[in-house]
């Protein structure tokens, strides 16, 4: 049984409020399971529970608002299901969408700030070894890789309980031994062409998700300049086609100064050698078609930055889309793109600029039964399943160079 | 047999083995229970009122909702038995049986018992643990 502080025990007899008190009975029943020998303190948390999945969310959100208790920690939100900021785009049922507004209104109400973004990193920053209690496989992943915080893979409703008691078990990811890593993934015979190349991140990570299993993947051969764009999306790719919480990047990310240091001492369990024909297959498995008329792009997931959104409006050159171009970002991005003239340019090219939530998660596409291509691993992987849409994977570049077109082109130069 | 009790209950139904670990968001439809991930071996199976036995969960943290969703809709399988404990399915579960006092137990089964179940049609779950029905 975990060891409670006389403050939890208060909490879990309601003593602090009839929400913290659930909040901490199943904080309490999380510890038990996963054999945590106590509780540690969190320093903020990310809430994914704000995207609607149906009744059970908002049943459960409702219930602890009612109370009245709010969160203790800085804790922001996740996307949504609909764009506040840019509500006509919302192309789904009004009754879901009003089910969905009621699940957004519930988590403000309890204290938690409206980010609406899948992207927390790029308004917040956790500092280096601090405890925190993140939702979202890609905020996970980039927490622990690229800052050097903590967190466990946190998901729906612990994510509120944790920001409501500050509690959090102390287990997975919080624990040295759990942040070692256990596969070596070595890209060193890479060609230099496609390793100073964007698309390389999101399908070295899709590889890597695949291979890794449950161990903690050690990239070796990675540039010390990559930037943190490209390590967003290794890890966003990595968490969906695979489980990973972290990844370690030798010479980048803050735990792995050396191979030595990032597998603590420990002997890895799997070593794989990546060649250039095991990235191509990636490649070619985050695509389902090519070869059908272009209806849409959508870039931005995770949530556009503001390097990337100077990158696309120099790779649009003052030229215009010829199909629906989409770019998802967070509110704040989009706030501070704007202020240095970022999104007028692109605005004149003919892009849509989704806020709050992402064309994958809610219907926003208008042919979603057509060919949509994309620069995210993650997109591409979970897009044809949530939307029914045929993707095309390609560099940033090739998605500017085919939304100009009309038609899918891509840059086969990296991969010969 | 062998196995730990991650949330207890009593439950009886036939069994449904999976290959491969399930995300549940995006692989399970809550309205139907039926399981719409393509690329899954069992793509098309029904889990509602199975004893749904699985490795451990894969993929989004979404999962937990959905589970949710599907307990309340009452499409979900009468119990779930994994290889190894999973948080997002237990905690689907758990804030379930809070919200609706319905409760579909969550089970550990050790590897010997985990491969036994495959042989077996109906399984029994009790606050104990499994049982050969």
């Amino acid at each position: 049984m975990v060891e409670l502080t006389a403050r939890d025990e208060a909490m879990a007899r309601g003593e602090l409020g009839g929400a913290r008190a659930l909040a901490m009975r199943i904080i309490v029943r999380m510890a038990d399971a996963t054999g945590a020998g106590r509780l540690i303190d969190i320093g903020s948390a990310h809430i994914d529970s704000c995207l609607y999945h149906g009744d059970a969310g908002l049943d459960f959100a409702e219930r602890l608002a009612s109370r009245g208790d709010t969160v203790v920690v800085p804790t922001t939100l996740n996307v949504s299901s609909l764009d506040l900021l840019h509500p006509q785009l919302f192309r789904g049922d009004p009754h879901l969408a009003t089910r969905a507004r009621r699940l957004m209104q519930a988590y403000v109400a309890m204290g938690a700030q409206p980010t609406w973004t899948c992207a927390p990193y790029q308004t917040v920053r956790p500092g280096f070894g601090d405890h925190i209690a993140w939702a979202e496989s890609n905020a996970i992943v980039f927490a622990n890789s690229v800052l050097g915080a903590r967190t466990d893979r946190y998901g729906d409703f612990i994510d509120i309980c944790a920001a409501l008691t500050g509690r959090v078990p102390e287990a997975g990811l919080h624990l040295d031994e759990n942040r070692r890593g256990g596969a070596v993934f070595d890209i060193r015979a890479l060609p230099a062409r496609l390793l100073a190349a964007d698309i390389l991140y999101p399908v070295l990570g899709h590889l890597v998700g695949r291979a890794t299993g449950t161990r903690v993947p050690v990239i070796v051969g990675l540039p010390a300049d990559v930037p943190e764009d490209g390590l967003k999306a290794l890890g966003a790719a990595a968490a969906s086609s695979g489980g990973v919480g972290m990844f370690h990047a030798v010479g980048r990310t803050p735990e792995a100064p050396t191979l030595e240091a990032a597998l603590g001492g420990a002997t890895p369990t799997l070593e794989v050698a990546v060649d250039l024909e095991m990235l191509r297959e990636a490649r070619n498995v985050l695509s389902t078609g090519v070869d059908e008329p272009l209806t849409a792009v959508s870039v931005g997931t995770p949530h556009f930055s503001v390097a990337e959104f100077a990158a696309l409006v120099e790779l649009f050159a003052a030229r215009r889309t010829a199909v629906d171009f989409y770019v998802n970002t967070s509110r704040d991005v989009l706030a501070r793109a704007a202020a240095i003239g970022l999104v007028e340019p692109l605005r004149l090219a003919g892009v849509e600029v989704v806020t709050d939530t992402c064309t994958y998660i809610t219907p926003i596409l208008r042919d979603p039964g057509g060919l949509v291509m994309t620069n995210s691993g993650k997109w591409a992987y979970y897009a044809p399943g949530n939307l029914g849409v045929t993707v095309a994977f390609g560099s940033l570049e090739d998605c500017v160079e085919s939304a100009v077109a009309g038609r899918v082109t891509r840059d086969e130069r990296v991969w010969s | 047999m062998n196995s730990r009790v991650l949330l207890a209950g009593r439950a009886r139904g036939s069994v449904l083995v999976l290959d491969e670990p399930l995300s549940i968001w995006g692989g399970l439809d809550p309205t139907t229970g039926e399981i719409i991930d393509q690329r899954h071996p069992q793509a098309g199976a029904v889990v509602s009122g199975r004893v749904l036995v699985m490795p451990t969960g894969r993929g989004s943290s979404s999962s937990s909702s959905v589970l949710a969703e599907s307990i309340r809709l009452g499409t979900a399988p009468a119990a779930i038995v994994l290889s190894a404990p999973d948080d997002i399915v237990l905690l689907g579960a758990m804030v379930a049986e809070e919200l609706y006092g319905t409760t579909c137990p969550v089970v550990v089964a050790d590897a010997e018992t985990y491969a036994t179940l495959r042989e077996l049609t109906v399984v029994e779950v009790t606050e104990s643990g499994i049982h050969i029905g």
